[in-house]
């Protein structure tokens, strides 16, 4: 702290509003942990099923995460820079599930991929049964997320504009030598925050999976489903995992959200990187 | 191996036709919206004209007319960007940088390499070659830049304001490193600047609205400009009108005496030209002949070099602090603008601007 602080312009009582802004987040994080059963915290966290669970858990996001990049680049790319009638309806539809309840994703899910489902018949033709498998957790998983890596890359996408792009083409480069070389590169911390978000999402799936997917133990019970069996039967197992599960999205937040590392004297031709985040955007 | 262009985008009113000789350089000029960037767009193929055809050396880029849906791709064109940002790939090295062209058409990794060695010596950046491009100076990066375009060996280059965002000192040596690079070479440079015009190019273009309204060897432009936007480039009061004698009679009826070098005959599209500082500024209309008196209510006053300029009824005219003192000027006065006939020069201003494909004229200093 110095004497010499700049003018900010805030006023007084907006602090006193953000400091509730900030309990109300904080404040159920802290009860929680206060109930934390700490003597039978390693035995409670490392059971059985826990550790299946988790297991499950870290398996199908990062599986998720993986299937979000696929998909999801060539969708943001598209959104942002291709031009195509009706491209304003897909961008709304895409960005759907983030306000949808995940229990209707689910209910959406199971009426396309499930045994009477409108792709149900075929898959079952082709020998495959998605619904209550490891494959439905995923699928669950992707649909909540894919938005989250979509916004994050498409923002990045339209901050940067497409100047280097078009250099790039006058140089002789092809639009898939372009992608590959300059969008790809360019865009790669808000495709990193983007995939960071769409796994943290895919880990605390809960509704969609439990509609879709069903709770079995080591195939579709993933850590949340465990938290919220074991609420009933045995709340510090419960509160413990909980605290498991808050660990481990404090630390991708972290990651998602920490201040890139870069030399000073940036250039303003360095693209703003985590357009979606609050602590990106730094040119 | 040339260029020629005859493009109109409906949408920007922009309807230009241009050709370039095989070792040319032309400067287009023009005021902002005029249409230079859309020019570059279109021969860059960043944007799809309306109808019209173009051909860099004996290839089409594009044929759009009825029937005709020619259209080569940006990168299959040959046609390499200098833009006023440098625009150096941020994630790359210089060298890798410098390379990108010639990796991205396909040369294997070593050449490529090489290449771009000998075009960063070119530029005199063999130096940086290691380094990253937020390592860079503005100068240098703008420098780079240009290796990077020649690298990828161009069959014309396409300079938009390369020297716009540079500071006093970097702009001349990147002036002289492209008069060096340019010599040989088809190019054409988007320019503000005169000394651009005189020193790199062989040919200036002025653009306005989205059309040429007037093209010829910089000298040739700045000597007698044709259009207003010309004059002020060259620093000339310009009034245009019809031949009258040895004057011309403007649209607003009023005769202004001048002198031109071959007598005009009357009724001809022609010009009156005079450097602002033959114009004496006086308080009462004064009398002596020949002189041309204009009445005008003063607009600004700023300073040019050790000389006040007086803006006046879309003229100018300079005086000293001293006499700026003594007369009391100050905008919204009325004042006599009175310039000597002799001083005032006339020449003809038609020009037959449709014949874009003559052969180019090889000025003096190159």
């Amino acid at each position: 702290m110095t004497g010499h602080q700049a003018y900010t312009g805030i006023p007084r009582w907006l602090y006193g509003l953000a400091a509730l802004a900030a309990l109300v987040v904080v404040l159920p994080l802290a009860a929680m942990a206060a109930r934390v059963n700490w003597a039978n915290f390693l035995p409670l966290v490392t059971s059985e099923p826990a550790l299946a669970a988790l297991g499950l858990s870290l398996r199908t996001s990062v599986a998720s995460a993986g299937l979000c990049v696929v998909l999801g680049v060539p969708l943001a790319v598209v959104l942002a820079r291709g031009r195509f009638p009706l491209s304003g309806l897909l961008r709304s539809l895409v960005l759907l599930p983030l306000v949808l309840p995940p229990v209707v994703g689910g209910i959406a899910l199971l009426y396309t991929f499930g045994r009477q489902g409108l792709l149900g018949g075929t898959l079952e033709v082709l020998g495959l049964r998605i619904a209550f498998s490891t494959t439905a957790v995923i699928l669950a998983q992707t649909f909540v997320a894919l938005p989250f890596l979509v916004v994050s890359l498409e923002g990045a996408l339209r901050t940067g504009g497409q100047r280097y792009e078009a250099v790039a083409a006058t140089l002789g480069a092809s639009p898939g030598t372009v992608f590959r070389r300059v969008t790809v590169p360019l865009v790669l911390p808000g495709l990193a925050s983007g995939a960071v978000l769409s796994f943290a999402r895919s880990l605390g799936e809960f509704g969609a999976t439990l509609t879709f997917a069903g709770s079995l133990q080591g195939v579709t019970r993933t850590l949340p489903l465990e938290i919220y069996l074991q609420r009933e039967t045995d709340p510090d197992a419960a509160v413990a995992l909980s605290l498991v599960l808050v660990a481990v999205a404090v630390a991708v937040v972290a990651l998602a959200y920490r201040r890139p590392a870069r030399p000073a004297g940036n250039k303003a031709t360095t693209r703003p990187t985590a357009a979606a985040g609050p602590g990106g955007g730094v040119t | 191996m040339t260029f020629s262009l005859q493009a109109a985008v409906v949408e920007r009113g922009f309807d230009v036709a241009l050709s370039l000789g095989p070792t040319e350089t032309v400067a287009v000029m023009g005021p902002n919206g005029a249409g230079k960037s859309t020019l570059f767009s279109v021969i860059a193929g960043l944007l799809r004209p309306d109808s019209g055809r173009a051909e860099l050396n004996g290839r089409t880029l594009f044929h759009l007319a009825d029937g005709e849906r020619t259209w080569t791709a940006p990168h299959h064109r040959g046609t390499a960007l200098l833009a006023q940002e440098p625009l150096l790939f941020p994630h790359l090295s210089v060298l890798d940088n410098v390379a990108f062209g010639p990796r991205s058409t396909g040369t294997v990794r070593h050449l490529a390499i090489s290449r771009a060695m000998h075009w960063l010596a070119e530029v005199e950046a063999s130096d940086l070659a290691a380094r990253r491009p937020e390592e860079l100076s503005g100068g240098q990066a703008q420098r780079v830049a240009v290796a990077r375009a020649l690298a990828a060996d161009p069959g014309l280059l396409l300079l938009d304001e390369p020297m716009a965002a540079l500071d006093i000192h970097s702009a001349p040596l990147l002036r002289r490193l492209l008069k060096r690079v340019l010599t040989g070479r088809q190019a054409i440079i988007i320019t503000h600047d005169v000394l651009d015009a005189l020193m790199l190019a062989d040919r200036v273009v002025i653009l306005e609205g989205g059309r040429i309204v007037e093209e010829g060897p910089a000298r040739k432009v700045l000597e007698r400009p044709r259009s207003a936007f010309a004059a002020g480039l060259a620093g000339l009061n310009f009034v245009p009108g019809t031949s009258a004698g040895t004057g011309i009679l403007t649209s607003g009826g009023r005769h202004i005496a001048g002198h031109s070098e071959d007598p005009i005959p009357a009724g001809r599209p022609a010009a009156a030209a005079f450097p602002p500082s033959a114009v004496s500024v006086f308080l009462d209309d004064a009398h002596g002949s020949p002189r041309n008196s204009f009445t005008v209510r003063i607009t600004d006053l700023e300073p040019h070099g050790d000389l006040i300029r007086v803006r006046a009824g879309g003229l100018a005219a300079d005086v000293t602090p001293a006499a700026s003192a003594d007369l009391g000027l100050l905008p919204g006065l009325t004042v006599h603008f009175v310039v000597k006939a002799a001083a005032v020069s006339v020449y003809e201003t038609w020009q037959n601007l449709s014949d874009g494909a003559r052969t180019p004229e090889v000025p003096a200093e190159t």
